[in-house]
């Protein structure tokens, strides 16, 4: 590595001030810019803790809510049970097949599968979430199973896929190939070696980069209007009945007129929110535990 | 680390173990292309009819009257307002987003002292983590009734007056309100991709420009950015499929009008939107039409992601492998 050298040199030049100028001018309107790009995040925080926190109580994260928008009281519960359902299914189809796919990717580099595997869990990122939803009405919804729990994960589980996939194959990429090496040297074949090196290696990695996803997909909204529906009770069943989720409820009660149902979407927000706060600080502690080891 | 048996690696049955193992992996990694495949393929088959029907009008007409027959396709299917409304809120998105993200990651990866650089990059990666939702609570609860709008009647006031698409009266929930809200969404990304591209930039250039007697800026303008910018093309263009696809903000936002605005200021609908909006209601053929309008937003994001991804690759940007963009 070079050193960089320390700052700018003296000029002696004639018009070294005017440069030294511009200089200070461009350093402000960099740091304008850095404040104009914090201040929304710091709004929204704000805004998001200050209603919240208003409307937040032990009610409204028991209870269901009233069946008329225009009641006070009552909460998301049903919501919070739909979106840790649909999470967790999507969660326990996603992940495996994410990090196979991944394994695949890195270990086989040699097939002809491989790139055209990498690339298109690529181009899957890009695919809009609305669009995931109607492929999944499209296919199962009509006709089959109907908007239900099952659906709801499925299309979530379709979101988190490729970034599951895309993450596992950088950390999967980062086991030193003198491990793997080693364990071939002592005579493992291929499976035991990616079974018993390759994958507990980078379990904190792969497990970050799934806790991530989750994330992602526990704030999801649209894919859920068109294969969950919602609903106005907890729904314990996995097909049949719609499902509801806690962003839903709030894109339906945001979009009303009454008070009270704003309420709710704000603490609905804030219970959203720190939900993912949470699994995405868990997620970056696991990563910088494992990088400090 | 116990490895059982002997070296030789010739009996049967673990070569076959091996060969199943492969073929799990294998079809993992299949699956996705398989899934990918089904989606454009099952999706288009349901749309068929309405494409049929409507041909390129489909694009070109801006009539969306949809019919209620559960069969037969008898409703207009013309997209072009929803069209152009997700290409106007997401090319303002960019106008603002695009110059924000490069000054911010100019000022992280040249000019921030380390202690203010790594929370600020935390900081701004968090706006990624807010949900779709939440944006859109915030916008029309808040920030656009409240903050925006006062700036959109100055605009309309000032500036409206000789530019003609800003002028007229100002409706609350507009192009332009989606498209500030979205700007705000897609920042991070743009940033992240944009500041991985700068980092890359070699020491000894940056020397070297100091060496000559350059100051900081004239450093940046002059080594920083010119090897920077396909990069920046590349971070622009994920930006712009992440606003494209982008559903629920859009949706609170934009207004809610099956038309063609005359103005900014004025309410439309994205394709995203009329999808969200009016999917519960509709009728099988109405449905059929939304989702051929999904496979247009589908085909268009693929592509604009497909060449973001290739201009960000040749150039060297790492990041948006790492973080999944």
């Amino acid at each position: 590595m070079s050193v960089s050298l320390a700052g700018p040199l003296h000029d002696t030049g004639r018009n070294a001030s005017r440069r030294k100028r511009r200089d200070r001018i461009a350093t402000g309107l960099l740091i304008t810019a850095v404040v104009l790009a914090v201040i929304p995040l710091a709004m929204i925080l704000f805004e998001v803790i200050r209603r919240g926190a208003g409307a937040m109580s032990w009610e409204f994260l028991s209870s269901v809510q009233p069946f008329s928008q225009r009641r006070p009281g009552g909460g998301y519960l049903q919501g919070l049970v739909g979106t840790l359902y649909m999470v967790a299914i999507a969660s326990v189809l996603a992940v495996p097949l994410g990090i196979g796919a991944a394994t695949f990717v890195v270990e086989y580099k040699q097939s002809k599968l491989s790139p055209l595997i990498r690339f298109f869990t690529d181009v899957m990122t890009g695919v809009p979430s609305i669009f995931v939803g109607l492929f999944i009405y499209a296919i199962l919804v009509q006709g089959t199973i109907g908007f239900s729990t099952l659906a709801g994960g499925l299309a979530l589980m379709l979101l988190m896929l490729p970034i599951v996939a895309r993450s596992a194959e950088e950390i999967i990429r980062l086991v030193p190939d003198d491990l793997k090496n080693a364990a071939y040297g002592l005579g493992a074949r291929r499976w035991q070696v990616v079974m018993k090196v390759v994958l507990p290696t980078a379990s904190n990695g792969l497990v970050t980069g799934s806790m991530l996803a989750v994330a992602r997909a526990a704030g999801e909204t649209a894919p859920l209007l068109l294969t969950a529906l919602g609903a106005f009770k907890i729904v314990p069943q996995l097909v049949g009945q719609p499902q509801s989720a806690l962003p839903l409820l709030i894109y339906s009660e945001a979009r009303g007129a009454y008070e009270a149902a704003h309420a709710r979407a704000w603490a609905g927000s804030l219970e959203l929110m720190l939900m993912i706060l949470i699994l995405t600080i868990i997620a970056r502690t696991i990563s910088r535990r494992a990088k400090a080891k | 680390m116990a490895v059982a048996g002997d070296l030789s690696g010739r009996r049967r049955g673990r070569l076959s173990a091996d060969a199943t193992f492969r073929l799990i992996l294998g079809s993992a990694g299949a699956g996705v292309l398989l899934i990918l495949a089904a989606m454009l393929i099952s999706t288009t088959i349901q749309a068929w009819p309405v494409f049929q029907h409507q041909g390129w009008s489909f694009v070109t007409s801006s009539v969306w009257d949809p019919g209620t027959s559960r069969t037969e396709v008898t409703g207009q299917y013309g997209a072009l307002a929803f069209i152009a409304g997700t290409l106007v809120t997401s090319v303002i998105a960019l106008i603002i987003a695009v110059p924000l993200a490069i000054a911010v990651a100019l000022y992280i990866t040249q000019a921030a002292p380390r202690r203010v650089a790594a929370p600020l990059t935390y900081t701004i990666e968090l706006l990624a983590a807010v949900p779709s939702v939440v944006f859109g609570l915030w916008g029309l609860l808040f920030f656009v009734p409240t903050i925006l709008r006062p700036m959109m009647d100055l605009i309309g006031k000032t500036l409206g007056s000789f530019i003609p698409f800003l002028g007229g009266p100002v409706v609350t929930y507009n192009y332009f309100a989606a498209g500030v809200v979205l700007a705000f969404m897609v920042l991070p990304i743009i940033m992240a991709v944009t500041r991985e591209v700068m980092a890359n930039t070699p020491e000894a250039e940056i020397s070297a420009a100091y060496g000559l007697g350059a100051t900081r800026w004239e450093m940046m303008r002059h080594v920083v950015l010119p090897r920077a910018r396909p990069g920046i093309v590349g971070a622009t263009m994920l930006g712009l499929g992440r606003a494209l696809g982008e559903t629920i903000a859009v949706a609170m936002l934009i207004g809610g009008s099956q038309q063609i605005p005359s103005s900014l200021f004025r309410g439309g609908q994205s394709m995203a939107g009329i999808i969200a909006v009016t999917f519960q209601e509709a009728a099988p053929e109405n449905v059929k039409a939304l989702i051929g309008v999904g496979v247009l937003l589908f085909v268009i994001t693929v592509v604009v992601n497909m060449a973001a991804r290739l201009i960000v690759w040749t150039t060297g940007g790492h990041v948006a492998k790492e973080q999944n963009l």
